[in-house]
């Protein structure tokens, strides 16, 4: 028996309302796929997807389906299998809106909210295109006097509040803690989040807070509003000591997504297998 | 002598680049640097400089524990010695463009996006850019969006810059005052006009020019016997072309 309320993958994509900013996890970090093809069954629209600082074929698959109205990035890629090709031709054709990052950046908004300061500064950046094009982004001259770079600038972010984050993980306890290992940065996605939802492969019958050891690689139950069994619920992206990338799934996924038509046929036949139980 | 692969050639290389450094890291998508620094730590097992080797995408190569941000903090503090870049277009002074082609945001033709090249170009000392593909289209005279400049004003904090360019043609090193590439080593396999003409962008040209070295029968039986089936382990793609097909 749990002492938390468990919910089902269908829950949690109910939470994702149209236009709500939206943390999306990078490939290493638990990819939450079962509650991704909810979220494109119910046909939700105008999301704005927040990667930290990445995202693969989640986030190709939702621009695909047409849920995403702006993507802020790092880059969309599928790694070995290529380039993203729902996110090139919803880019080349102006479908969706997006604002170029950088890794650093997209943690360093995050950690502003974290410490509930307005902005954050970061080196680097000056000089760039990205800088160029993000009216939202601003330099600052270093106002202490403690670089040995003379009338140093310096750019600064301003901190971002999601409005829901989801991702996949191992396990979570009797209370509701979820394992996340050294993936430190689905901490920093939670804790700048309004609404956190998990799903895990396991639920296991112990407190991972009686082990100082298991303590230090668990998201607290405190930041967590709601999670649900989803036993290979990052399928077919990998999940740390469970399972590996699925190989044939991914060029298969590649080689589909290239035109929009295979792609919707793609998707109507993964949405029609009912890949995840305990949906 | 077996027979030797291009991308063994290029791995040889790199590792050379990588000798008096103490901490490597390798990014997304870099089965090769990935490799060459792999190569330089088994080389250097035994002697007082141990080589340090973070490969991102590897469970058992990454030694952060502090999520994905302890890279950029980390390379901020100075506590990486190199780190590789690569982009869609580089230009000869330096830029690099790894978000696409044609005129931003609508572009031509979409690629990834910039990942960390932003705050890493500038905090690394030593920045190996690297891109196989050596053609007109890759190395151009300006970039058509700058993901990293190659060079700042003295304004902008910056330790670190772009210091080699390897291709599978060439090894050009940079010179930051005078803002060029100057060529330092050919694959034997190209003349020098050869690679004049599939430069975009004018590049010094060098009286010592060296060829490639060719790795020796002891790097590559180290390569791979012991390299390969690490890199199997989180490039497969990678290693079962190159080692394993």
């Amino acid at each position: 028996m749990v002492n938390f309320t468990q919910i089902t993958v269908k829950d949690i994509a109910k939470e994702v309302k149209d236009n709500c900013l939206l943390g999306i996890p990078a490939d290493y970090s638990g990819v939450p796929m079962s509650v991704t093809i909810e979220i494109i069954k119910n046909k939700t629209k105008g999301l704005r997807l927040y990667c930290l600082p990445l995202t693969t074929i989640q986030g190709d698959m939702l621009i695909g389906s047409g849920c995403v109205n702006e993507i802020e990035t790092a880059a969309v890629t599928l790694g070995e299998y290529g380039q993203a090709p729902r996110f090139q031709d919803a880019i080349e054709n102006s479908k969706i809106n997006i604002k170029d990052s950088t890794c650093p950046a997209l943690h360093a908004q995050l950690q502003a909210t974290e410490k509930s300061v307005p902005f954050m500064p970061l080196r680097g950046i000056l000089g760039s295109d990205l800088y160029k094009n993000r009216n939202d982004w601003s330099v600052i001259d270093n106002p202490m006097n403690n670089s040995n770079t003379n009338d140093e600038k310096i750019v600064i972010l301003p901190a971002v509040q999601l409005d829901i984050l989801i991702f996949h993980a191992s396990k979570a306890d009797i209370n509701g803690n979820v394992q996340i290992g050294r993936r430190r940065e689905l901490a920093t996605l939670a804790h700048a989040s309004k609404k956190v939802y998990v799903t895990v492969e396991e639920i296991v019958n112990e407190d991972f807070f009686d082990s100082e050891l298991k303590a230090a690689a668990t998201l607290p139950s405190l930041y967590i509003d709601g999670i649900s069994l989803a036993k290979n619920g990052a399928w077919p992206c990998g999940l740390t000591d469970y399972y590996d990338i699925d190989t044939n799934e991914m060029s298969k996924y590649a080689k589909a997504a290239k035109y929009q038509e295979t792609f919707d046929e793609y998707m109507k036949d993964f949405i029609s297998q009912n890949n995840y139980s305990n949906i | 002598m077996t027979e030797i692969f291009q991308s063994e050639i290029i791995i040889s290389e790199i590792s050379n680049l990588l000798k008096d450094d103490k901490h490597v890291a390798i990014g997304a998508a870099s089965p090769i640097p990935g490799s060459a620094a792999l190569l330089a730590q088994e080389e250097r097992k035994n002697t007082n400089l141990k080589l340090q080797v973070t490969i991102l995408h590897s469970q058992k190569f990454n030694n952060f524990t502090d999520g994905s941000r302890e890279l950029f903090d980390a390379s901020a503090q100075g506590r990486i010695d190199t780190f590789f870049l690569g982009g869609v277009q580089i230009d000869g002074e330096a830029n690099i463009n790894l978000v696409g082609t044609g005129r931003y945001p609508k572009l031509d033709k979409r690629f990834s996006g910039s990942f960390g090249s932003a705050l890493m170009y500038f905090v690394v000392p030593k920045i190996i850019l690297f891109r196989e593909e050596h053609t007109p289209r890759t190395l151009v005279k300006k970039v058509d969006f700058i993901s990293a400049p190659g060079i700042s004003p003295p304004n902008i904090y910056r330790p670190g810059g772009p210091k080699y360019l390897i291709t599978n043609k060439a090894l050009f090193s940079f010179n930051k005052k005078k803002k060029n590439f100057k060529i330092e080593k050919i694959n034997p396999e190209f003349t020098l006009d050869e690679v004049i003409k599939s430069t975009g962008f004018e590049f010094k040209t060098n009286k010592n020019l060296k060829y490639f070295t060719m790795p020796s029968q002891k790097r590559i039986d180290i390569l791979r016997n012991l390299i390969a089936p690490k890199v199997l382990n989180f490039y497969p793609q990678f290693a079962k072309k190159i080692w394993f097909n």
